[in-house]
């Protein structure tokens, strides 16, 4: 066993799994607060990372503001998409609003070829390309960068959730929508929030996917892989996103070195499998209980 | 006790008739609540009294008819803006955030109120700070000490026992800064102690905080002994209101309860009931 080889797949697969946790994080918000499975969450990374190609390559704005165009564009996207097709299915069966985010991701894929063509792209060089050590083990800069942003951001959106106003709002909607209401709480309002603010961190999730492998009208598929993160994790639980994000990251970089690319997918739907059998609501999602 | 005053309601119902579909669940409901009073609605099970709360609260837009809140019709207000008003409400099935402290729980009652907005919170600045220390005194020096529950503060709500949950409620309730406390069967489910309790709760909240309460009932010594006025709903109508006294004696009342059965008896259950409930 080669400890130094283990150890710097290992970090690639952490540093990986943060932007997993990422995007995970993303998708909890909007479940958390409003119960909608979002399917269409990797097809968001993908129109954060369109917009930001657009921003930074056609319009050869800076990047600072080609970030920020990004961020406030699909989060606009995602205020668009709560109140044009989410908030008419208030009331609706799950799977109804379910199957509206499946068409909602084959639509987002189709404006982005009809926009950018299915050509793949790739975004200009705005990470540091100097190789990061840490100890002897070598991380690939984008990476490792990648995942830098990705745990301030979602230190950042911790902090908002533990403390802000409208954070509280939505901690106290994703408990107890009546309760929450009648608390001068205007849940609608908490809705077009938990989308938007999901919305706007797939934008940067998207970015930071792009900026590593490149951009195309197939770059959903990276959704794939958040499902099973919050799925391992708990649907409705940040840590659980954060908790399964790295698991993964790190099972697809021990899957992928070991056993060879292929088996990456295998092994993570293995380990859903082993999850979902153990612990059916996620490692730290919460039990559905209801008093009768 | 002392009798509603002859000063100007402060919240009314008028002529609310609510429907789903083709069933009424309320017809034409009429009543005042005098400010400073308790005022109880009681009726049998299915008569409309959560409905007619839903509908006072926004919950429920009633198909007729006008709800006034200090003389200003808020009718097609939504809850929160209600709420900001200044009209609380506890649930009857309670409805706490679970996986926050009892303390969390309270201080979410002032959201309304709040003003930092997301910078101020981010930095902890200024407002926020204000804000924060102004809410946790008053939370911690008056609410949490006046309904006895310091012990817990720190408790998780899910894990409290039924009694506890609701004293938690009432909590909150209050530290919503409200002018009137709707209360949706404050004490159901409670064994005497704790309903002793509870209603002492409830006269205190008039009588230290100035707060008028509207509840709705089922504990028939509890409402007539605390109440000034009592609504009686039967089918979603009123068929009887004025003080406990005028209530029990109402034959419609009794009709209502017991079917066409013996009158005296459920006169004399009533009574007794009251009594125990003084005792």
């Amino acid at each position: 066993m080669d400890w130094a080889y283990l150890f710097e797949i290992a970090l690639t697969g952490i540093a990986g799994g943060g932007l997993y946790a990422l995007a995970a994080l993303a998708f909890v918000l909007v479940y958390k607060a409003t119960r909608v499975v979002n399917i269409a969450i990797g097809e968001m990374l993908m129109v954060g990372a369109y917009l930001f190609f657009t921003f930074a390559a056609s319009f050869s704005l800076p990047i600072w503001m080609a970030v920020l165009g990004s961020v406030i564009g699909t989060g606009l996207l995602g205020a668009v998409i709560e109140r044009t097709m989410i908030r008419p299915l208030l009331g609706e069966p799950p799977i109804s609003v379910f199957m509206v985010t499946v068409g909602l991701a084959s639509i987002l894929v189709g404006l982005v070829e009809i926009i950018w063509t299915a050509d793949q792209r790739r975004l200009p060089e705005f990470l540091p390309n100097t190789p990061v050590m840490i100890g002897e083990a070598f991380l690939a800069p984008k990476i490792a960068y990648g995942a830098l942003i990705a745990v301030v951001l979602i230190g950042l959106v911790l902090l908002l959730f533990r403390f802000w106003r409208g954070g509280v709002a939505l901690r106290a909607t994703a408990s107890d929508q009546a309760a929450a209401y009648s608390m001068g709480i205007h849940v609608p309002r908490v809705f077009s929030l938990a989308w938007v603010a999901s919305s706007m961190i797939a934008a940067v999730a998207g970015i930071i996917v792009g900026a590593i492998g490149g951009i195309s009208s197939s770059m959903g598929v990276f959704g794939l892989s958040v499902l099973v993160v919050v799925i391992v994790g708990g649907l409705d639980s940040v840590l659980g996103a954060l908790v399964g994000g790295v698991l993964i990251g790190l099972i697809e970089a021990l899957a992928g070195s070991y056993l060879g690319g292929e088996y990456k997918l295998l092994a993570t739907f293995i380990v859903l499998v082993f999850v979902l059998m153990v612990r059916p609501y996620g490692l730290f999602g919460t039990h559905e209980i209801e008093r009768l | 006790m002392s009798a509603p005053s002859a000063t100007a309601p402060v919240l009314q119902a008028e002529a609310l008739t609510l429907a789903f579909g083709g069933v009424k669940a309320l017809t034409n409901v009429g009543f005042s609540v005098a400010p400073g009073s308790i005022t109880a609605v009681i009726g049998p099970n299915g008569a409309g009294k959560t409905s007619l709360f839903n509908t006072i609260s926004g919950f429920y837009k009633p198909s007729l008819g006008r709800v006034l809140f200090e003389g200003a019709d808020i009718t097609r207000l939504p809850a929160p803006k209600r709420a900001a008003l200044g009209l609380a409400r506890s649930f009857q099935n309670i409805a706490l955030f679970r996986g926050m402290t009892v303390l969390d729980n309270i201080k979410l009652g002032r959201h309304a109120h709040l003003k930092s907005n997301v910078f101020d919170a981010l930095f902890y600045l200024g407002r926020a700070r204000r804000e924060e220390a102004e809410l946790r005194r008053d939370v911690e020096e008056r609410i949490i000490d006046f309904l006895e529950i310091d012990h817990i503060r720190h408790a998780s709500v899910a894990a409290l026992p039924y009694g506890l949950q609701k004293r938690v409620e009432m909590a909150r309730a209050l530290a919503m800064q409200p002018k009137v406390l709707m209360l949706d069967e404050p004490v159901a489910g409670m064994n005497r102690e704790e309903t002793e309790d509870m209603a002492r709760f409830i006269l205190d909240v008039r009588r230290e905080w100035g707060i008028t309460v509207l509840m709705v009932e089922h504990d028939m010594g509890m409402v007539m002994d605390l109440s000034d006025h009592v609504v009686v709903l039967n089918f979603g109508q009123v068929i009887a209101q004025g003080t406990p006294a005028q209530v029990q004696a109402d034959p419609e009342v009794i009709r209502a309860y017991l079917g066409a059965g013996d009158v005296g008896e459920l006169r004399r259950r009533l009574r007794g009931e009251a009594a125990v409930g003084a005792a």
